[in-house]
């Protein structure tokens, strides 16, 4: 029961400082629309090169923000070395982990929940009547993207070259979720729409396997 | 200052090494320390000190030895965990003194968390200013409420790294009464300190490193005075 009560008091602290300094939210906000945008210039809004490249422009968009993200989540922790009284004051070190990630994908969705309109705009693509099943994709692919990350940011923060150091880890290992992500999105798009499950069960199985080496693992990413 | 909850408790190092790449951190550090003890350590910047209170407080593993706490019911439990004050504050500036008290005590499982920040709110003198941010605080404020962070959950050893840094000394004053408070109150005190001072007052034995090894010890038969002035006197 400590794991999640401490998960929850840690989760409400990380919802309270970023909502109080914005710095994450905004500037990744920011940041997204930059890049769609200039990915828009690309190609030919409303055509089918659009509707064709437009999912893998997302994503891309997507990963570039979220490393972003990334890079802050733990170097904000050795300002004042609050990650050792986080260690000396929890239980299960897990519970640091499980709350950075959970507030790393609502950050993450709620960026995407802002981009979406602009993306529908920049690229002419009718989003409404497949946004429950686009949520989903969302999800399930931030999801991913937040658990691999999280975990990343925890070894780049303690390296000499962690601006370096944290895409050129993540990015490669995203690969996977990038691909299908991007496939799912892709044919969810189309005129014709297609739900492709498998897909969404892949990533989300990826999502399973990630957590569930940080939850073995993760306490080796926070020693000194 | 209120006492701490669970009983005296010792410190017991036994053949610690910590390793850095090549390089010793601490070298087969070994000594005890006796329940309610106000143990300084001594030594030139780089000795160990830094490292061996990391150690004490369970932040750093060891590459070797074994740390126990005599008279203490170590579990997986972080009530019987050490209160550790740091060179940084160790507490969030985008939280209130209020809220920072308030998160580590949740975390640390403290019965009645509110009353328990209230209560160290005010042994700190920092009761007036529970609803601003840490970031507005000056140096001293910022001590006490890191001070307060590591009483959080009565922890009977507390561990200070050089305490009197950056502090006036009204500030000193008020850390060497806090730290004389805290310690007949039956916590077992220990901390790295450089020279004399009031806060140096209070030890009942000193213990000087030097390159990660252990080279004088009150215990031994060293002074005080000589192993705090690294025996420039």
């Amino acid at each position: 029961m400590s794991l999640f009560s401490n998960t929850a008091t840690l989760l409400g602290k990380e919802l309270r400082t970023e909502f109080r300094s914005r710095e994450l939210l905004t500037t990744t906000a920011v940041f997204i629309l930059i890049v769609l945008v200039l990915f828009s210039f690309a190609v030919t809004p409303g055509t089918e090169e659009a509707r064709q490249f437009a999912p893998g422009l997302l994503w891309l968009a997507i990963l570039f923000a979220s490393s972003l993200m990334f890079q802050s989540c733990y170097l904000r922790e050795q300002t004042n070395d609050t990650l050792s009284s986080l260690r000396l004051a929890v239980s299960d070190p897990f519970s640091i982990f499980l709350a950075k990630l959970i507030a790393n994908t609502l950050f993450l969705l709620l960026t995407e929940i802002i981009m979406l309109p602009f993306f529908a705009l920049f690229y002419n693509i009718p989003l409404w009547s497949k946004l429950p099943v686009l949520l989903l994709v969302l999800l399930v692919g931030s999801l991913g993207i937040s658990i691999a990350g999280t975990a990343i940011s925890a070894i780049s923060a303690q390296a000499r070259m962690r601006e370096l150091l944290l895409p050129l880890l993540l990015l490669p290992l995203l690969t996977p979720v990038l691909v299908v992500s991007s496939l799912v999105t892709g044919n969810l798009l189309e005129r014709e729409p297609i739900i492709q499950w498998k897909g969404i069960a892949f990533v989300a199985v990826f999502d399973l396997v990630f957590l569930t080496a940080l939850w073995l693992f993760g306490e080796y990413l926070l020693e000194e | 200052m209120t006492p701490p909850r669970v009983p005296p408790t010792g410190l017991r190092f036994e053949n610690i090494d910590k390793r850095y790449g090549g390089l010793f951190a601490l070298r087969r550090v070994s000594f005890a320390i006796a329940p309610g003890e106000c143990v300084v350590l001594a030594g030139r910047n780089g000795s160990g000190k830094t490292t061996l209170l990391r150690v004490a407080a369970q932040i750093v593993k060891p590459t070797a030895g074994k740390l126990t706490f005599p008279g203490a019911s170590v579990d997986s439990s972080t009530n019987g965990r050490p209160g550790y004050v740091a060179h940084t504050t160790m507490v969030y500036d985008e939280l209130t003194a209020e809220e920072n008290l308030l998160l580590f005590a949740k975390l640390q499982n403290v019965e009645s968390p509110a009353a328990r920040a209230e209560e160290l709110l005010r042994e700190v003198g920092l009761i007036e200013r529970r609803d601003s941010l840490v970031r507005t605080f000056s140096r001293g404020m910022r001590q006490r409420i890191a001070i307060a962070r590591a009483l959080i959950h009565r922890p009977s050893v507390l561990l200070f790294d050089e305490p009197a840094t950056g502090l006036d000394p009204l500030g000193i004053s008020w850390l060497a009464k806090t730290l004389g408070e805290v310690n007949r109150a039956g916590c077992t005190v220990v901390m790295s300190l450089h020279g004399e001072s009031e806060i140096s007052a209070l030890a009942t034995r000193a213990v000087q490193l030097d390159a990660g090894s252990i080279v004088a010890d009150t215990q031994s038969g060293a002074s005080l005075h000589s192993i705090l002035t690294f025996g420039s006197a």
